[in-house]
């Protein structure tokens, strides 16, 4: 299902002055998370809609916006039973701030879930410092009924925005491997869900197995590596029809696919006779020109987000390292000089980190370091913490995490190392990939 | 419902069928149930004695089981990151070599697999590297190369559950497979 969001500023509102602006810093080291409020949304209107009541909508939007920002580590919902005021639509434009500051909210988020006369809504959100008494932000979401989870989505990105002065990440989707079975015989399948595992739903069948999905820049399409027919290689599934297409012709297995920035091209591996290289791959034309050669395995390609640069890793060196080299394979050069092996390498999107596998000490975990390989610091430490895969924004790393009785599950940290936790999906989960924030 | 099979006559032809087949020894590289932890794992070489036999009549000449019984196993073991080739997997090898040339029409796969400990992607190389170590182990017996495939399996098809050293070694493995024909 394919949902069209307008978003639309609300009647406008002078900008408040404020001296000292409400802000969370998410570079703090050891913060307390920001009391916030989120009461139930007020309906706009008595009407009817096929995903529900606006009344149901404005509670359960409420509890999506609370659940997003809960789940950043860097606010804190109060318990909507300690609220002392109920929130009407009077209320929305004009809260009873004092009765906000007795439960000590800083921050209150509210607004109004409006049916429209085409079958739509309007989810209306606004954004106040409580003891300042100003609004923070505004603004209305126009969408269908059956969207009004993602409206709420881009609700709490908007709070998330002003408060942190970063760009959200929760109106986004996160790709997977499904796992399930014995570890002889695992079968795996592609799966999708929300950033928040809501719409959760299979991809493929689990009868071939399929391995590190990514999505490309526009979102419509992914691509995975899958052993259909015994062949292992790169596929590409287009995710409106459900159409699944091998990639190009070649004698080796392929693998270890991702995509430019600009979704013209892949970027893969291939090995052939026992040497693996990485190539690019025009997905129009079929141009293929191999990056890398010697004797190495060289894999695990990941674009610099101005699509200028490929970080990767390879062994030439005698163990697993992070490498960087022009997007024409040119200039290659070594980053990683950790203790142990730096494996799996992730530009983020902002430019700023590469996200990375650690494996030493008979451990693995997840770090970052920055593009010329300094600063480099380690966020988590399993016994099998591997694939990173970056929020939109940046911020936040998803990881799989295996354990010694062959269970693996999802897993986010901040990049400040903190607020490690569980996603929680059906089954056993491996190689997650997040989105772009949805288009 | 309108019509009822009778299924004692099935059941006995069933029966009868099952008598007249010769009871074929377990094929190793099938998985146990699901739930089952695997008692009897991939044969190691040390395991079997190189001269199995279950009776004449009951081994398919050129099949997985016939390389099994003759060779003393169909797989071959690496250290950790390694796809160096030891003794021992030389000389599984050169038996696998011998009876590729007394099969002429048999042509096979070599799957390389690993253990666990190694990031994804990196194994589906090194695997890639381990079943070719062994092809090209068998080119040099004088096998055809025609006859010789590979696949990686990297870390996904494990031979043994286990997070211990002792499944990690049964783990890095290459495993010569007779494509049906």
């Amino acid at each position: 299902m394919r949902l069209i969001l307008l978003v639309t500023g609300l009647a406008a509102a002078p900008v408040l002055a404020q001296s000292a602006p409400l802000r969370v810093d998410i570079n703090a080291g050891l913060m307390q998370p920001m009391p916030i409020a989120v009461p139930s949304f007020a309906p706009g209107n008595g009407a009817s809609t096929e995903a529900g009541t606006t009344t149901a909508l404005g509670e359960r939007a409420a509890q999506v916006i609370a659940g997003d920002l809960r789940s950043s580590g860097l606010f804190k919902p109060i318990d909507p039973a300690a609220y002392t005021t109920s929130v009407g639509i009077d209320d929305v434009l004009k809260p009873d701030f004092p009765a906000w500051r007795t439960i000590a909210a800083q921050a209150l988020v509210t607004g109004t879930v409006t049916a429209n006369p085409d079958g739509g809504i309007t989810l209306a959100c606004y954004a106040y410092d409580v003891f300042a008494g100003a609004e923070i932000a505004r603004q209305g979401f126009v969408t269908t009924a059956a969207g009004w989870r993602r409206a709420a989505h881009k609700c709490a990105d908007l709070v998330y925005s002003r408060l942190t002065g970063e760009s959200g990440y929760f109106d986004s989707r996160i790709v997977y491997v499904s796992e399930t079975g014995a570890r002889t015989r695992r079968i795996k399948r592609l799966a999708i869900m929300d950033q928040d595992g809501a719409g959760h739903r299979f991809l493929t069948s689990g009868q071939n197995l399929v391995l590190t999905p990514r999505f490309a820049p526009g979102q419509q399409t992914i691509t995975y590596m899958s052993f259909e027919n015994n062949r292992p290689r790169v596929w590409l599934y287009t995710l409106g029809s459900g159409r699944q297409e091998a990639v190009g012709a070649f004698t080796g297995m392929t693998f270890a696919p991702r995509f430019s920035p600009d979704g013209q091209n892949l970027v893969f591996s291939m090995a052939v006779g026992g040497n693996t290289d990485i190539y690019r791959f025009n997905i129009a034309t079929r141009a293929t020109s191999r990056l890398t050669s010697g004797p190495g395995i060289d894999t695990s390609p990941s674009y610099s987000p101005d699509g200028a640069k490929i970080v990767f890793e390879s062994d030439r060196g005698g163990s697993q390292q992070v490498y960087v080299m022009n997007a024409d394979g040119t200039g290659q050069q070594r980053i990683s000089f950790g203790e142990g092996r730096s494996a799996s390498p992730v530009w983020s999107p902002r430019g700023d980190y590469i996200a990375f596998t650690r494996i030493g000490g008979g451990r693995f975990g997840i770090g970052v370091m920055r593009p010329d390989g300094s600063g480099e610091r380690l966020l988590t430490n399993g016994y099998q913490d591997e694939g990173p895969s970056w929020s939109p924004n940046g911020r936040v790393i998803l990881f799989a995490r295996g354990d010694r009785s062959g269970q693996s599950g999802l897993w986010s940290v901040d990049i400040s190392g903190l607020n490690e936790r569980r996603i929680a999906t059906p089954l056993d989960a491996s190689d997650p990939a997040w989105s772009p924030l949805l288009p | 419902m309108t019509r009822q099979l009778p299924k004692l006559p099935l059941l006995a032809l069933v029966l009868i069928a099952a008598a007249c087949t010769p009871k074929k020894p377990p094929a190793m590289m099938e998985a146990p149930p699901a739930t089952a932890r695997p008692e009897a794992p991939a044969p190691t070489p040390t395991e079997r004695p190189a001269t199995v036999e279950t009776g004449p009549s009951s081994i398919i000449p050129g099949s997985q089981d016939d390389l099994r019984a003759q060779a003393g196993s169909d797989t071959v073991l690496f250290g950790y990151d390694s796809y160096e080739l030891d003794g021992e997997a030389r000389a599984t090898l050169t038996k696998h070599a011998a009876w590729l040339r007394a099969n002429p029409a048999v042509r096979v796969t070599l799957e390389g697999h690993c253990d666990e400990r190694g990031t994804r992607e990196y194994n589906l190389a090194l695997g890639d590297r381990r079943a070719n170590s062994a092809k090209n182990f068998l080119a040099s017996q004088g096998i055809d190369v025609s006859r010789l495939s590979t696949i990686s399996y990297g870390k996904e098809r494990p031979a043994v559950e286990g997070s211990d050293e002792a499944a990690h070694a049964q783990n890095r493995r290459a495993v010569t497979m007779v494509m049906s024909r």
